[in-house]
């Protein structure tokens, strides 16, 4: 973020933890001119009807992603390895429940 | 609906056997009901009709401020007002979380703005009819948002992502506009004398814009067929005006008030033998005309957007010299 030569705010990704003990979940993006605004942007745009208790922030520029390009040769080595699964293997009945 | 007009190629769909290898690979995800993300390839068709629905649409939230702010320091009770408060700016976080989803879609939040304020993007018929009484805040609740949720309900569906997410956090803040203004409504028609006919003029001036609401007969709509091929638009407008119509009509007899149009009357045979309503024909002539800016407060509303844009510059420039100041300092240090 360090030179704006534009006029537009940037662009913020905003993560909201719904409750606690669940992880921050992607709720969307906005406009503001810094982090401080962007929270506050945030707490009224995405939880107005206490959808959080914690929000990140993360300018998104920042954010690397894989693009839908990548999804055979990224992904696809975990397709073949179905042993990585409990279901891969038969125990028998009488052993219960493993 | 939110977005009454959206102009597309004007071509009829493809079918599968047309389509180069990318298209129909394209085409047959959103056929297996798979939803399309913002860097994924996308036909340039379906990329620009979106971003004309999605901004229409984000427009008519941001324009649909202004007719209930207009009430808001003179709502009739302190609990009123605060709803009416509560109710506007759900519109203005309706109109952010659309305008992030036309964002994806490579076009800036600058741009936008700038379509909307030149008169160049079109928004919602239903924002440019006056809010003359305090009852119109109640009809603008029961039937505008009403209309809106029949519409926007299906949406949630729509293959794009971000738009379909946009639409299910819409969905579930909607409900509350919808039974405010139906609550507003009761507590009018139980009322005095002329606190019913305030009620009954409200529902007289807005039933007619609000079945406008839905677009033009599919008929009349080249852009229909498209839009329903690449899962954009659900169901037909005449579908949608049936549904809202059908709706409608039982909860105007519990308030007892009457709907303007001698036309209704219950048709057995309609909706595959579930029964509807018949009902007279739209003056599409007025949608027409205010959709190409005739409507009463047309000039009102986009001069009142203009101006919000121009008074908050020195606002939003001075955000940003303050970030860049900090962000330097940061560096310096």
């Amino acid at each position: 973020m360090s030179e704006h030569k534009r006029k537009e705010w940037p662009l913020w990704e905003v993560f909201v933890r719904g409750q606690h003990g669940l992880s921050h979940r992607h709720v969307g993006s906005l406009h503001a001119p810094d982090a401080e605004m962007a929270i506050n942007n945030a707490r009224d745009v995405y939880t107005r009807r206490s959808e959080g208790v914690s929000i990140w922030v993360v300018p998104a520029e920042a954010i690397t992603a894989t693009s839908s390009g990548d999804k055979e040769p990224l992904f696809e080595p975990a397709n073949d390895k179905v042993y990585r699964h409990p279901t891969f293997y038969d125990i028998p009945d009488e052993i219960g429940h493993m | 609906m939110y977005a009454q007009k959206v102009e597309s190629t004007g071509a009829k769909p493809k079918s599968l056997d047309e389509m180069d290898p990318q298209e129909r690979a394209f085409q047959e995800r959103i056929d297996a009901n798979i939803k399309i993300e913002p860097k994924e390839w996308m036909p340039e068709g379906y990329r620009k009709t979106l971003i004309r629905q999605i901004s229409q649409h984000a427009h008519s939230e941001i324009v649909g401020q202004l007719p209930e702010g207009n009430w808001i320091t003179r709502a009739p009770t302190l609990d009123r007002k605060a709803i009416l408060l509560a109710k506007v700016q759900d519109e203005a976080g309706h109109g952010l979380y659309l305008y992030c989803a036309a964002e994806t879609l490579g076009v800036t939040r600058d741009q936008l703005t700038e379509q909307l304020l030149s008169g160049k993007a079109k928004y919602s018929s239903i924002f440019n009819y006056p809010t003359l009484t305090w009852a119109d805040i109640g009809a603008i609740g029961w039937l505008v948002d009403g209309a809106a949720i029949m519409n926007q309900v299906p949406l949630q569906r729509c293959s794009y992502g971000p738009y379909s997410r946009a639409m299910i956090r819409v969905c579930k803040e909607e409900s509350f506009h919808q039974r405010q203004g139906y609550d507003i409504m009761m507590t009018l028609s139980k009322g005095s004398e002329a606190q019913r006919a305030m009620a009954q003029d409200a529902l007289n001036r807005w039933w007619w814009p609000s079945l406008m609401m839905f677009g033009p007969s599919d008929a009349e709509s080249v852009h229909s067929a498209q839009s329903m091929a690449w899962g954009i638009k659900q169901d037909s407008n005449d579908d949608l005006r049936q549904k809202f119509v059908d709706q409608t009509v039982p909860q105007a007899e519990y308030l007892g008030l009457k709907v303007p149009d001698d036309d209704i009357v219950w048709n057995e045979a309609k909706n595959d033998g579930k029964g509807g309503y018949d009902f007279g024909e739209v003056n599409w002539d007025e949608f027409f005309d205010v959709l190409a800016g005739n409507g009463p407060c047309n000039a009102e509303r986009l001069g009142a957007r203009v101006k919000a844009w121009e008074d908050g510059a020195w606002f939003r420039e001075g955000l940003m010299a303050h970030a860049d100041k900090q962000a330097a300092r940061k560096i310096a240090a």
